[in-house]
């Protein structure tokens, strides 16, 4: 067989494969169109989206404050505290979780990988769900939340932990252990410091996921901001959900640039 | 001559006092949000009989109930396949205008990609809750929803990919003369394009995870039946429910991850 006809079979070859990719991608696409239900459109959408934008370009301004009872600092407020919160215990809990699934760290291989296990599970399980889980331990409100958040960013952080502790340089610890330095000594004086600024980045980047799911938390039940534009948007009060929409873009938008700016200083 | 005393005394070691404060501050900050949310760990203790129970009434999971979710979890993934699918072309243009080595006006980059940020913050369930609101509960509110949520994601992740790409072609291209949309279409687009689809994929995978609660609020998915089974205390459905998502998940990364690892 000559070249050319090499090349010619070839070039069939990869266009019978890009053909037999198209047609599965149109096979599953008939798929998911076909199976919808399209029940059609409510006949109140066109209205409720005026309405909408309508509470968009002149917001419930009174809602940002009130000197008693709700208002919208005091909700966005909740729902930082809630973030902080959770982002605490999902520290505590995610250090020594962390250097137990670092390869590195652990003599046998079965030991990390039963940490790595357990990270992942954890890192499985959507925020939601397990706020809902824990309203029905410690009742309704921000508390259920925090739980909810501090368990549900322990997957995320042990891994991203213990990548950082797998990166690291192995001559610190080496030169503690031979002058005679206990594994205690060689954590705190060979391994933290080396892994601490990964740490701080990646704790930071976690808070910036806190913030919005603690936004959502609300809308379940579990405290935070979403609970009042849960009650506007069951309310019909489209300037009030207007104004919650806006609050939440905003304090969102500040943690995002603080906690950029601080991981660049960092890293 | 410098007098160079090498044998002085040795400098003050720098006060760790400003350290011990920040830390102070930090662990304040941390219990005053604490306090202000109510979180009492005597509180959790006190219920801690209800976690036992709740774990308890967990086991065995009721593995009936995968059958009859069979049909929500199938548009679970028809939703995300849907959000994504218009999420991304809706993102091929978006990618562009935030790019700031394609297009030379600055405030249009500028401007595109304050929106993005702003687009960016808001959650996905709270767009879920919104369009669940205009549209009825269904799964279009949670298709539309999840299209813009990963409108975020994927020009995001794509106009940084463009912002990296090598010069050598587009300068080569403009050299002979080609117009903008040429200059997209060859320059950029093949440079590109395996990276693009891998973001599409990546969003995919958040996507499942994301529909599967989008019910909660009413945006059709198995979410609802979340709902449902927590409504009546059924824990052995609710467990049946996070292992069956559970496994979809990970057999739709495994998938996914396969192709990514094809692709680049």
């Amino acid at each position: 067989m000559s070249q050319r006809d090499q090349l010619k079979k070839a070039r069939a070859r990869k266009r019978g494969k890009i053909a037999i990719i198209l047609i599965g991608l149109i096979a599953i696409y008939v798929w998911a169109i076909s199976g919808i239900e399209f029940r059609g459109i409510q006949e109140t959408a066109g209205p409720v989206t005026k309405n909408i934008l309508k509470g968009f370009i002149s917001p419930d301004w009174s809602y940002v404050y009130s000197p008693d009872g709700e208002d919208l600092i005091r909700g966005l407020l909740e729902t930082l505290a809630i973030a902080i919160a959770g982002i605490f215990l999902s520290i505590i809990l995610a250090v020594p979780v962390g250097l137990w699934a670092a390869k590195n760290l652990s003599k046998s291989f079965i030991t990390s990988q039963s940490g790595k296990g357990v990270l992942s599970f954890f890192r499985t399980l959507p925020d939601i769900i397990l706020a809902l889980l824990f309203i029905k331990v410690v009742g309704p409100g921000a508390f259920a939340g925090m739980l909810a958040l501090g368990i549900g960013a322990m997957g995320m952080l042990g891994k991203l932990y213990a990548e950082e502790v797998e990166a690291m340089d192995p001559g610190p610890v080496e030169s503690i252990a031979a002058v005679g330095g206990n594994k205690l000594q060689q954590l705190a004086f060979g391994v933290i410091p080396q892994v601490l600024p990964g740490f701080i980045s990646a704790t930071l980047y976690r808070f910036e996921i806190n913030m919005r799911s603690a936004a959502t938390l609300g809308l379940i039940g579990a405290g935070g901001v979403g609970t009042a534009l849960i009650f506007a948007i069951q309310g019909r009060s489209w300037d009030r959900v207007g104004i919650i929409l806006i609050g939440i873009v905003v304090v969102v938008l500040i943690v995002d640039l603080l906690s950029s700016a601080l991981r660049k200083k960092i890293t | 001559m410098i007098d160079t005393k090498l044998n002085g005394p040795l400098p003050a070691k720098p006060s760790r006092w400003p350290f011990y404060l920040f830390l102070l501050g930090l662990f304040a900050i941390v219990l005053i949000s604490a306090i202000y949310i109510g979180a009492n760990p005597i509180t959790f203790i006190q219920n801690s009989d209800n976690m036992v129970d709740l774990f308890v009434r967990m086991f065995p999971p009721a593995w009936s109930y995968i059958a009859t979710t069979t049909p929500a979890m199938l548009e679970t993934i028809r939703m995300a396949l849907l959000g994504t699918t218009i999420g991304m072309i809706f993102s091929i243009p978006i990618m562009f205008l935030c790019a700031r080595n394609i297009f030379r006006l600055r405030w249009l980059v500028e401007l595109s990609r304050i929106g993005l940020n702003i687009l960016r913050t808001i959650p996905d369930l709270l767009l879920a809750a919104i369009f669940a609101a205009i549209l009825g509960f269904s799964p279009l509110a949670g298709i539309v929803a999840l299209s813009i949520f990963s409108i975020g994601i994927i020009a995001k992740l794509s106009f940084e990919a463009i912002e990296n790409i090598d010069n050598g072609p587009l300068e080569s291209m403009t050299a002979v003369g080609a117009n903008k949309l040429q200059w997209i279409a060859f320059g950029v687009v093949p440079q590109i394009l395996p990276h693009f689809v891998s973001y599409v994929l990546y969003t995919f995978e958040i996507n499942i995870r994301a529909a599967a609660i989008l019910g909660l609020v009413g945006a059709g998915g198995i979410g609802v039946f979340y709902d449902r089974a927590l409504g009546f205390f059924a824990y052995d459905q609710v467990l049946a429910l996070i292992l069956y998502t559970l496994v979809v998940v990970i057999i739709i990364d495994l998938i996914s991850l396969k192709i990514r690892e094809k692709l680049l």
